[in-house]
């Protein structure tokens, strides 16, 4: 089922959690809602579900106005960040839970319910657990089970909310990989919740990046990672280093260094933000060239990747930089602790200023 | 409750922690002369006028202990202790519930005014609130012209001993329920209104289970309450002998007439009530960490 956001506006006092938001979420597609916390990602989810009334704006289900649908006809499944499974009942009863309140003429008999419960506990691999309690399960545990009770009622959307927020690292990457191979066969409409990038583009098929109530930027996981439309989405798809300068002829002009790169889309001489990921920045020990000029302070080479702080010197003075290399090239190249060096860019990307303000 | 409750053990826990290492010991003297302390004070407060009480009722013999709870007014007394409470504590059950539920689950205008109001009776003296519907209700007061009018008596009559009761009992459910239902939070009933349950489903189903424990133990508590009030009672009741007096008032009358063993004896009643209530309520407790 597809699912239309339109013009949703939504208020708490005097702090806008959605501003005017339109979104179209595809048919079949797991969508994740990316951005910090606060900026209105599971108020937009709750929106969805109706479980929040939006102060104006649509939402659309398969087309159809759901304004005025109640949650509970609404055919959606929620999955709450903490699980909200019911503690008093077993995980038999929780699952089976949606399929009992249904009205008399529409609920299945017993057995079938049976049946049907212990086909999603199959299908969540914890049908050996259908007698325990909440109390008693794990945390990953309790999301699958959440995730079945929710699946009970067949919904037409699936909605997570930070589902693997509450799990320790370990965990949250199985669930993940199992979430995408559940959504791969089941295929309904999903969107889930999450303020960590790492797990919106490793499980999404599309990326929703969200921030101060308003969209971003959507994309599949690739294009924003790789095209990222604002430097808000630069700066939080994953660890990147800030320079401040003005655009010049053929690049920036970074404190008297000039960088070579495309800048021709925000204007000559504007003050620009440009941002570089750690591994794209090269470290060079030629002390007088081209490059900002900056200084070793620590070294972390600990796994396949070794990681460089630098501090900036000269007018870059008190700049703080990252630079991630692979350890064979960091072990060829023998730098010390405290020793100038150049910065070197190989793929700068360049924000106009103005463009930034308000976002960091 | 449960939160209160689970603190306590935890502090239980470190207790024993703490007492079984060398190192973080207390001295033996400073535990004894504590404990000593602790419990002479208790002994002398609590448990010697417990004691006291069943020692004087039976004091002029069995004989006399059942007759003073079986003559006619001593039976009339326990009826209408057992009636009035039988009517407010589910008033109070309902009201309980719903103060509690409307305060944990909405936002509306006044809702600080209706937690404030909940705990007035905590605050004011019984006997004021007694004075108060002898106010608004007896024959001289607002609506004592439109009553009596009306062949309706609620002042020095059974109705008002009611009334009092069900004034100096409404904070003890919801009190107990509020806290509870704030740290459980409303995600549950949301989850089961998104899977289709309607709004008495969800009550029934997912908000009752979850409280049922703390809401047996403010039945408990209020029922206590409502049978062993005296001050408001007092106030509306008229004193009259079989007709408006409760257990606590009756006890009073015997013994401002010097009749000490009836008086003891049926004290004795209220007292036997306060030990069933404790086993009751701390079978309670132990369920609901159970759980």
């Amino acid at each position: 089922m597809s699912i239309q956001v339109q013009n949703i506006h939504k208020a708490f006092g005097n702090f806008v959690a959605l501003d005017n938001l339109t979104l179209d979420f595809p048919s079949g597609e797991l969508v994740a809602l990316l951005g910090p916390s606060g900026c209105g990602k599971t108020t937009l989810l709750r929106v969805i579900a109706g479980l929040e009334q939006a102060d104006s704006g649509k939402v659309l289900l398969d087309g159809e106005d759901a304004s005025d649908t109640h949650v509970r006809e609404r055919q959606v499944g929620f999955v709450f960040q903490h699980y909200a499974l019911f503690r008093h009942m077993t995980v038999f009863d929780n699952v089976a839970f949606g399929l009992r309140m249904k009205p008399r003429k529409d609920r299945p008999s017993e057995a079938d319910i049976k049946r049907k419960v212990h086909e999603l506990l199959q299908l969540v691999q914890l049908d050996w657990l259908a007698d325990r309690f909440p109390a008693q399960l794990s945390g990953g545990q309790r999301q699958r089970i959440a995730l079945a009770r929710a699946l009970a009622v067949e919904p037409r959307v699936l909605l997570l909310d930070e589902p693997f927020g509450a799990l320790d690292a370990k965990v949250r990457k199985e669930l993940r990989r199992w979430l995408r191979r559940l959504h791969d066969e089941l295929h309904i409409t999903s969107i889930f919740v999450t303020h960590d990038q790492e797990e919106a583009l490793e499980v999404a098929d599309r990326v929703v990046l969200m921030n101060h109530g308003k969209v971003e930027q959507i994309g599949t996981p690739d294009e924003v990672y790789r095209h990222p439309a604002t430097s808000f989405v630069y700066g939080f798809l994953g660890s990147a280093n800030r320079f401040e300068g003005r655009s010049a002829a053929g690049g920036i002009d970074v404190g008297g260094t000039h960088l070579a790169t495309s800048a021709h889309h925000v204007g000559e001489d504007n003050e620009v933000v440009a941002f570089v990921r750690p591994h794209e920045l090269d470290i060079l020990l030629d002390e007088e060239g081209a490059g900002i000029p900056a200084r070793i302070t620590r070294v972390l080479s600990v796994g396949a990747l070794t990681r460089v702080e630098l501090e900036g010197s000269g007018r870059q003075d008190g700049q703080h930089y990252d630079v991630e290399l692979p350890y064979e090239s960091w072990h060829a190249q023998a730098f010390n602790a405290g020793q100038p060096v150049r910065l070197q860019p190989r793929a700068l990307r360049v924000f106009a200023q103005n463009e930034t303000a308000g976002t960091r | 409750m449960a939160a209160t409750v689970s603190t306590l053990y935890s502090h239980h826990d470190r207790a024993a922690l703490l007492e079984s290492r060398q190192a973080t010991r207390e001295n033996p003297w400073v535990k004894g002369s504590i404990l000593v302390a602790a419990l002479s004070f208790f002994g002398v407060f609590l448990l010697l006028p417990l004691l006291v009480v069943f020692v004087e009722a039976l004091a002029k013999g069995w004989g006399t202990y059942i007759d003073a709870l079986t003559e006619p007014d001593a039976r009339s007394a326990i009826w209408l202790t057992l009636g009035a409470a039988a009517i407010s504590v589910p008033l109070n059950l309902v009201f309980g519930v719903a103060a509690a539920w409307a305060i944990t689950r909405f936002e509306f205008r006044g809702k600080q005014l209706l937690i404030t109001l909940i705990d007035l009776p905590f605050s004011v003296s019984p006997v004021v609130a007694g004075l108060v519907y002898v106010l608004v209700f007896s024959n001289h007061g607002w609506f004592g012209p439109w009553l009596s009018a009306h062949d309706i008596k609620i002042i020095f009559a059974i109705p008002g001993i009611v009334l009092a009761t069900v004034f100096v009992t409404v904070p003890f459910i919801a009190r107990e329920l509020i806290p509870l239902m704030q740290a459980q939070g409303r995600e549950e009933e949301e989850a089961a209104v998104v899977l289709g349950a309607r709004g008495w489903q969800v009550f029934w189903h997912v908000t009752l289970p979850n409280i049922r424990w703390a809401l047996l133990y403010g039945v408990i508590l209020s029922n206590a309450r409502a049978m062993g009030e005296f001050g408001a009672v007092s106030v509306v009741s008229g004193h009259i002998r079989g007709e408006t007096n409760t257990l606590p008032l009756h006890v009073e009358i015997l013994y401002n007439e010097y009749n000490f063993a009836a008086a003891f004896a049926v004290a004795s009643l209220l007292a036997l009530l306060a030990l069933l209530t404790l086993v009751v309520k701390s079978w309670v407790e132990w369920r609901a960490r159970r759980d």
